[in-house]
């Protein structure tokens, strides 16, 4: 008896480490390892887009990830309740919401931001991040470790639209953020701020990428 | 870093059938849940969105009426017209646009109707020099983004609207020459719209809106031009 009480101590202890080890590794990996843009090759459709300046980029990026975090929190809530057959019915619904609260508030904190991203912000309904981590993941975990995986992915997909707005945006126009760079003889390369030049940007990173996770597969252990 | 991160849950094929009446219930409860959360959002942030319209529509009309300093809101109710606030009744809305000395520098009228992926509003400005329209801006627009969505970027559809006339006939009743649109670059004449390529559908609706609102403000404009005269006066 006294021995059994003596290994419950540290196997809670155990128990608590991994428990935090697993909620760090679920906020984590979607910024980096797991990236929504960079790796898995997910909502390309906003990435291409609407990353053609930094504060375009960024607001997209913080609008989707307002959107992923509130329904995966939803998600992960309902889970127990919501039948099998409507689950993915009932998953729009709840994404829906959080599209239009996010176009009501873009609205109303920054009309011209809103006006720039136009039939982007609605679309974020469909973006295959938000939709594939509610079915994949927080459907069949807790609350907390899918709002913190839901922050991860948010965070990663803000990053990767970040990494397009201020190469596109520097290259395209000459400014970061609007502030002009270079002085008023700056020729931009304008291609960088259409469509096309999107394709050009996206690739790159996904060169590096793909570069960097080859290296590190090589580099001996 | 080695543990599953997706916890197993029991498979659900073996699992009894859900009764359509609890399937109806669940999605009505979540339903009505974001019913209240919408109308919640919205109440709340109505009153801020009103005023980055109002402030929008403002620096808008500065940008279709070239040269303008000051607006004036006027409403029509009929053959009625007077200045108006915002959440007055009116039939039609015409904003006037004053330079610093007061004079009148054109009328910027707003107009909608359906688009490609829905309904489409625009503001264009009257310039009572050249009775053309001198501007144009897209105020909401869903069009396709990188299609339909040219007709706020294009430069050449843009071109369109730095004098597009719509002078009025002898009897001043009705537009001499109603807007029509032509293929890309087949435009010989001021009162054509030259369509983009690829977004046949959208440049279509600007010209439909366009036309028809011509067709009712230009005459009424002119008629009531002394009224519009009188509101740079009186409002210095």
């Amino acid at each position: 008896m006294a021995n059994d009480t003596a290994t419950a101590t540290p196997d809670i202890a155990i128990a608590a480490t991994s428990a935090r080890d697993e909620n760090l590794e679920a906020l984590t990996r979607g910024i980096w390892r797991e990236n929504p843009v960079f790796v898995m090759l997910l909502g390309n459709c906003p990435t291409l887009a609407v990353t053609n300046s930094v504060i375009n980029s960024l607001a997209m990026g913080l609008a989707t990830t307002f959107v992923l975090v509130m329904s995966c929190m939803i998600v992960a809530m309902i889970r127990d309740f919501v039948p099998k057959e409507v689950r993915i019915a009932c998953y729009i619904l709840v994404i829906a919401t959080f599209v239009t609260i996010v176009d009501y508030l873009l609205q109303a904190i920054s009309f011209d931001v809103h006006r720039a991203l136009g039939a982007f912000i609605s679309l974020i309904v469909v973006n295959c991040i938000i939709l594939g981590r509610a079915e994949a993941f927080a459907s069949k975990n807790s609350v907390l470790k899918s709002s913190l995986d839901a922050l991860g992915f948010g965070i990663g997909f803000t990053l990767a639209c970040l990494f397009m707005g201020v190469v596109r945006e520097v290259i395209g126009a000459g400014s970061f953020a609007g502030i002009p760079l270079f002085g008023p003889d700056f020729a931009g390369w304008s291609i960088m701020i259409l469509p096309g030049g999107a394709f050009f940007v996206l690739g790159s990173w996904l060169l590096l990428f793909n570069w960097l996770a080859a290296r590190r597969k090589r580099r001996p252990a | 870093m080695g543990s599953p991160l997706v916890e197993p849950r029991a498979p659900d094929d073996t699992s009894p059938e859900t009764s359509g009446l609890v399937m109806i219930v669940t999605m009505g409860v979540i339903g009505l849940i974001s019913a209240v959360l919408i109308v919640g959002a919205y109440r709340s942030t109505l009153e801020t969105i009103k005023e980055n319209k109002a402030a929008f529509l403002e620096k808008s009309v500065f940008e279709v009426l070239p040269g303008t300093a000051r607006k004036i809101t006027f409403g029509a109710n009929g053959e009625e017209l007077r200045e108006m606030g915002e959440d007055e009744p009116r039939e039609f809305s015409y904003h006037a646009g004053y330079n610093a000395s007061g004079e009148l520098t054109g009328i910027a009228i707003v107009t909608e109707g359906q688009g490609f992926a829905d309904t489409l509003r625009i503001l264009y400005g009257y310039s009572l020099e050249c009775h053309c329209i001198v501007g144009m801006k897209v105020l909401d627009s869903r069009e396709t983004p990188g299609l339909g969505d040219k007709i706020m970027t294009d430069p050449a559809f843009r071109a369109n609207f730095d004098a597009l006339d719509v002078s009025l006939n002898d009897e001043g009743k009705e537009i001499r020459n109603p807007i029509v649109l032509v293929k890309p670059r087949q435009k010989t004449d001021p009162w054509q719209i030259e369509a983009i390529s690829g977004a046949t559908i959208s440049s279509r609706a600007i010209a439909d809106m366009l036309t028809a609102s011509t067709a009712r403000s230009i005459p009424f404009v002119e008629q009531h031009l002394a009224i519009f005269k009188a509101g740079g006066k009186h409002g210095e």
